[in-house]
């Protein structure tokens, strides 16, 4: 041991390059591993912990001493200094041996402690596998990439679908056991996404239409047809902006629930329970979520379009001076129960979108936290994206039946 | 550093501590000492806060009164600096396995090292795999995520996660339950030998009796919110206390026992 004091600051000759930069990093820290390297004979002490919070300092001297040992023949290990060892150690020590052995150096382990022995052994057998070939082709890789979008999009469309076309099925075996609906659920769910939702839709709406009356007032002020402003915003209210809004906030605020609870329902098996009892999960879970979903859309669509309209001759009133009995009037003028039957004709179906598509994502969800917050938030991207589009189609048909 | 092993110092040291929950006293004056180097078992009927009290330890819930120590400091009076120390030389295997869902088993494995060593990304990946390996796993489970785990899987993957920075101490919440009794044969086993090849000193919630016998060095009973009696297996045996009784030599005690004299 004496000989070995101090040894690494005068390296011996035959130090290769990356050795010597290496070493030099090593001594930076504590000194666990020392050499001696005389001619084609290497020695090697080893002291102190070799433990986890030693690790990092442990690997670069571990690292070194491996490719000092390329340059020699023979080496010596002498361990009865180390105080403690643990798996890092254990594990380092096992590196070691293994860069030695494929240099196919003969090394002799001396003053090994009993006590190491169980851990070094354990360290011995670990790490055998070969690790797979991970060469991948980039053109390759970005056609799978492209491929696995295209197979989601149209999985996606297919779960949809499926969904639609179970929810039929289930609403046929209801009508013909009308006992068997779950009223009860129905009218439960039907609180929360209609009663509870009343109060922040009206809230919204009513400032929706005051933001869209006020914004003409000021544009039209400019021409002198500040009474076109009503007009403007009777039908674009009756007709789009209503079910709109109310259909967007509806699939963030309920379609958001709908994806979390069945989704953590899924998580805790309690979907695959129902199913192993006989019931059918769309029956039980899905249709009267949805059935209340489609009651409730058309109702808060009435009270958001009512509020929008009273926000925005509220404004008319305040900000244009146009008196309720003219704002009213105007309002029947040009306002016909054609521009209200369009607007509430598509809740329904709005309302069968969200619902479809925060069941199907509720239902996909797996196992982990992570997984259950992607699918809410896809449920409520897609439910949004989905109603616009649907708005789109409703006005082409519209236009085209000339309503 | 780690202490000079001695086998008399208590590395886990808990006194008088008192745990009230919903305004009843759960743990009432309970005492209790666990030496370097023992698998101690603690077992107790559902519900007598056998787990509160590892919880306690683990300072997951609030005691009013009693002092804890757990390897030298005492944990009420530790400020945040010396508590993660001792954090750091602790390993907890909860009873679910309380994987992270959203990492990989290897990421589990590896989240402690990363939070508190400095290590380059092949020594950690050969770390994790060693350790995973150590509780009986192959490889090739490494990029699975701990949804598509069985049960067993999940406790060896939270096991290696325990032990991820070498501890000297590890809590163990009824590891076995929840495994066929192979499983949990094997699962005695790995500690045992994970046990002696680390040195540990090993903590263990349990309600199985063959764990008991064979891998615990001392069994510590918890009834009406006190340790009524420590000592090894033939104590327990010995012990007149009507619970103990019925709970080590009943009708499934029995069975095992006479399962093992068979054998």
């Amino acid at each position: 041991m004496a000989i070995l004091k101090g040894v690494h600051e005068a390296p011996a000759g035959g130090f290769h390059g990356r050795g010597n930069t290496s070493m030099s990093v090593a001594l930076t820290g504590e000194p666990l591993l020392r050499s001696l390297a005389q001619g084609d004979y290497l020695r090697l002490a080893a002291v102190g912990s070799w433990t986890a919070q030693h690790a990092s300092d442990l690997e670069l001297q571990v690292d070194s001493a491996v490719a000092q040992g390329n340059s020699v023949n023979r080496i010596d290990l002498d361990m009865a200094g180390v105080d403690n060892i643990d798996t890092f150690g254990a594990w380092l020590l096992e590196r070691l041996l293994r860069g030695f052995a494929e240099a196919d150096r003969r090394i002799t382990i001396v003053g090994m402690p009993d006590r190491f022995r169980g851990l070094i052994k354990e360290a011995h057998q670990s790490n055998r596998a070969v690790p797979g070939d991970a060469h991948e082709d980039v053109l390759a890789s970005v056609f799978a990439l492209l491929w696995r979008a295209f197979s989601l999009m149209t999985r996606d469309v297919l779960l949809n679908v499926e969904m639609f076309g179970a929810l039929v099925l289930a609403i046929l075996r209801v009508l013909i056991r009308p006992g068997s609906f779950r009223l009860t659920s129905m009218v439960h769910h039907l609180d929360r996404v209609c009663w509870r939702a009343v109060p922040i839709i009206l809230l919204i709406t009513v400032l929706i239409g005051a933001i869209i009356a006020q914004q003409g007032i000021f544009h039209f002020r400019r021409f002198g047809a500040e009474v076109y402003v009503v007009d403007m915003l009777g039908i674009l209210v009756m007709r789009e902006i209503g079910v709109l809004i109310v259909a967007i906030m509806i699939a963030g605020r309920s379609g958001s629930s709908y994806t979390a609870e069945l989704g953590s329902m899924k998580i805790r098996e309690e979907v695959d329970a129902l199913q192993t009892m006989g019931l059918d999960p769309i029956e039980v879970l899905i249709l009267p979520r949805i059935v209340a979903l489609v009651i409730a859309l058309p109702i808060l669509t009435f009270l958001g379009s009512m509020a929008a309209l009273y926000g925005g001759g509220m404004v008319c009133w305040l900000y244009a001076g146009m008196s309720p009995d003219v704002f009213m009037a105007r309002l029947r003028e040009i306002i016909s129960i054609n521009h209200f039957e369009v607007g509430m004709s598509k809740a329904p179906f709005m309302a069968l979108v969200i619902g479809i598509v925060a069941s199907v994502e509720g239902l996909q969800v797996k196992g982990s936290a992570e997984s259950l917050g992607l699918q809410t938030t896809a449920s409520v991207v897609k439910a949004i994206f989905l109603v616009i589009v649907l708005d789109g189609v409703f006005a082409i048909f519209f236009a085209a039946i000339g309503k | 550093m780690l202490a000079p092993i001695n086998s008399i110092d208590p590395v886990i040291s808990v006194r008088d501590v008192v745990v009230v929950l919903n305004h009843q006293a759960v743990l009432d004056h309970v005492s209790l000492d666990v030496v370097r180097g023992e698998v101690l078992g603690f077992v107790g009927a559902s519900g007598t806060g056998k787990t509160v009290l590892m919880r306690t330890i683990l300072g997951l819930l609030p005691k009013r009164g009693g002092t804890i120590e757990v390897l030298g400091v005492d944990l009420g009076k530790a400020g945040g600096e010396q508590r993660r120390a001792i954090e750091r030389r602790w390993g907890v295997l909860f009873q679910q396995g309380a994987l992270f869902s959203s990492l990989t088993v290897i990421q589990n494995v590896q989240f402690p090292m990363r939070e508190y060593l400095k290590l380059s990304d092949r020594l950690m990946d050969e770390i994790a795999i060693t350790k995973l390996e150590m509780v009986g796993l192959k490889p090739d489970v490494r990029d699975k995520y701990p949804a598509e785990l069985s049960g067993g899987m999940i406790k060896r993957v939270a096991l290696a996660r325990a032990l991820a920075l070498d501890p000297e101490v590890v809590f163990l919440d009824e590891p076995t339950s929840g495994l066929d009794p192979i499983g949990a044969g094997d699962f005695d086993e790995l500690i045992r030998t994970l046990q002696q090849t680390l040195g540990l000193t090993v903590y263990m919630v349990t309600h199985d009796l063959d764990s008991l016998n064979e891998i615990c060095d001392r069994i510590a009973v918890l009834s009406g919110g006190k340790v009524i009696v420590t000592g090894t297996m033939a104590t327990m045996l010995e012990c007149e206390h009507p619970w103990v009784k019925e709970y080590f030599r009943g009708k499934r005690a029995r069975a095992i026992g006479a399962a093992q004299a068979h054998a």
